[in-house]
């Protein structure tokens, strides 16, 4: 009840200060020196908030259909043979430090969001991925053979119990890419994706610390909201399921 | 009617399921009974096609399963398991309608079925229909386990281990409630289990396997009095053999006239239930309800071996 209270608390002050980031003022003005603005004014913070969270919901969109499909697939007895692969594939995707893959992918793809959308969108796929194969391998065993006894097709099994029974664990691995997918795209922002990297990047660039922390504060609370709304996800999808 | 024959699966050169030939009439109910390890499981499970067999032939109704997609032949074979597998994230009424649904069944006739079904298996349908199977008593589920195997109406019905997982109260009245199910709707029964009393008790023929043959098909009566093997009579318990006979018959089935004293039994008890009140009440016969006499002499004759009546 607490956390309710104070999750709410948090998205009515985050609303308030994207509404009107001047009335924020006075709070950040301690941080500045020698008359440094206190709000970072050169893009809207709105903007930047709704375009880092477009970057973070595509990235992880194409992370979710990408790692939950292998999953599928190598849980498949056709398939089993690729899970070597697909293990490789992903924890591959999640070795490699953003800020690398962003280097390589400036050449090829150019400044701008894309490069942070495939860094986001690699960094996203292993826990995806791995979760979706706990959730397809450790269905309970006398429902997969009543599934199969009662003349189920393999694309029927798949859909009406499989994945609706396996979908609290693979949401609590969407839930885990979306939350580090919000707090990475930041630095997307060091090769011109729109992001509230920005924010931050300015203050550094500036020595302004009231910067770095209005971009960090939005970048935290966002996470903590999303978190939340995942859990929440979570929580039906299981009861639902009838865990 | 279902014809098995010359049934065999190898894993390797092992064989778990080796040659065995079997036919059960149309609402004849058989226990496949033996060991763990025996292929009982591998057998059931090669009729609708889960495993596949390595060699040999199952007809049922004269159509070679071989020849249908598997999971088109399984709509059309019941099956209940141990531990009932029924889906969490659906409702009993749901549970009860996968078959149907698959199948295509349009919306008033899958309600009316599984109103039927939730009838017949005493669960009230406004109480139940739209409950969870977690909601329910462990008697309750297995319950439902089997009204959805029963859902498309099945000709035939497999059963692996259905009650192994229910207490001895609850199996008992599982046990009779599938007797009284099985005799009304006529549906052919092959069941798994290890339990030579469930087999008894429900069988009308008793399949012996052992290492992955079959040793002996036969009404309960002769697997006791006529085992084909050492082996087949020490599965059919020799020291409880003479009370496995008498769970066999009634007390009507043995009832001579005559008069005797204490609280009469009523003419559907078990012989082995009468001579337990026998021993117990340390009389020599008791009365029948309705009129006659069951004597501990004409209990011991047919724990013996005599055939009553």
């Amino acid at each position: 009840m607490t956390g309710r209270v104070a999750l709410a608390a948090a998205a009515l002050l985050l609303a308030a200060f994207l509404i009107s980031p001047d009335s924020f003022a006075p709070l950040l003005e301690p941080l500045t020196r020698r008359g440094a603005p206190a709000i970072y004014t050169q893009t809207s913070l709105w903007s930047l908030t709704v375009s880092h969270l477009a970057l973070v919901a595509g990235a992880v969109a194409a992370s979710a259909v990408i790692a939950v499909g292998l999953g599928v697939l190598v849980t498949r007895d056709s398939g089993r043979d690729f899970l070597p692969l697909a293990r490789m594939v992903t924890a591959v995707g999640q070795t490699l430090p953003p800020v690398a893959v962003l280097a390589l992918a400036v050449p090829v793809l150019g400044f701008g969001d894309w490069p942070t959308l495939l860094a986001l969108f690699l960094y996203g796929l292993l826990p995806i991925f791995e979760n979706t194969l706990a959730g397809l391998t450790t269905l309970p065993p006398q429902v997969v053979e009543a599934a199969r006894g009662m003349g189920m097709t393999p694309a029927q099994r798949l859909w009406r119990v499989e994945l609706p029974l396996a979908l609290p664990v693979i949401l609590s691995g969407v839930r885990l890419s979306a939350v580090i997918a919000l707090s990475t795209a930041a630095i997307g922002s060091t090769v011109a994706a729109h992001t509230l990297g920005e924010v931050i990047i300015a203050g550094l660039l500036s020595s302004n610390t009231a910067f770095v922390v209005q971009g960090g504060a939005v970048i935290a609370t966002l996470a903590l909201l999303i978190d939340a709304g995942f859990r929440a996800a979570e929580a039906a999808a299981r009861s639902r399921a009838g865990g | 009617m279902i014809e098995i024959e010359h049934l065999t699966r190898r894993y390797g050169p092992r064989a778990v399921v080796d040659d065995v030939s079997l036919t059960v009439q149309q609402g004849e109910i058989v226990a496949l009974v033996g060991t763990s390890g025996s292929g009982k499981t591998t057998l059931l499970r090669m009729i609708n096609r889960l495993i596949e067999p390595s060699s040999g032939r199952v007809r049922i109704g004269g159509t070679d399963t071989a020849t249908l997609p598997p999971h088109q032949l399984r709509r059309r074979i019941g099956y209940a398991i141990q531990g009932h597998g029924l889906f969490p994230h659906r409702s009993v009424a749901q549970n009860i309608a996968t078959v149907p649904r698959l199948l295509g069944w349009d919306r008033a006739r899958i309600e009316a079925r599984v109103d039927e079904l939730l009838d017949l298996f005493q669960l009230p349908p406004a109480e139940f229909r739209n409950r969870r199977p977690q909601e329910l008593s462990g008697g309750q589920q297995q319950r439902v386990g089997v009204a959805r195997a029963l859902a498309a109406r099945p000709e035939l019905l497999l059963m692996d281990e259905p009650f192994g997982a229910l207490d001895p109260v609850i199996r008992a009245q599982a046990q009779q409630d599938l007797r009284r199910i099985q005799r009304e709707l006529g549906t052919t029964l092959l069941l798994v289990t290890h339990d030579m009393t469930e087999a008894m008790f429900l069988a009308h023929r008793i399949a012996v396997m052992d290492h992955g043959r079959l040793l002996q098909c036969a009404p309960a009566r002769e697997i006791l009095t006529r085992p084909a093997s050492p082996l087949v009579q020490a599965l059919a318990g020799e020291t409880a053999r003479p009370f496995h006979l008498l769970s066999l018959s009634q007390v009507a089935d043995l009832a001579q006239p005559g008069h005797a004293e204490g609280p009469p039994i009523t003419p559907d008890t078990s012989l082995r239930d009468a001579l337990a009140q026998c021993l117990w009440s340390g009389r020599d016969a008791l009365p029948v309800k309705g009129g006659g006499v069951v004597t501990l002499a004409a209990l011991r004759r047919a724990a013996a071996g005599a055939v009553p009546r």
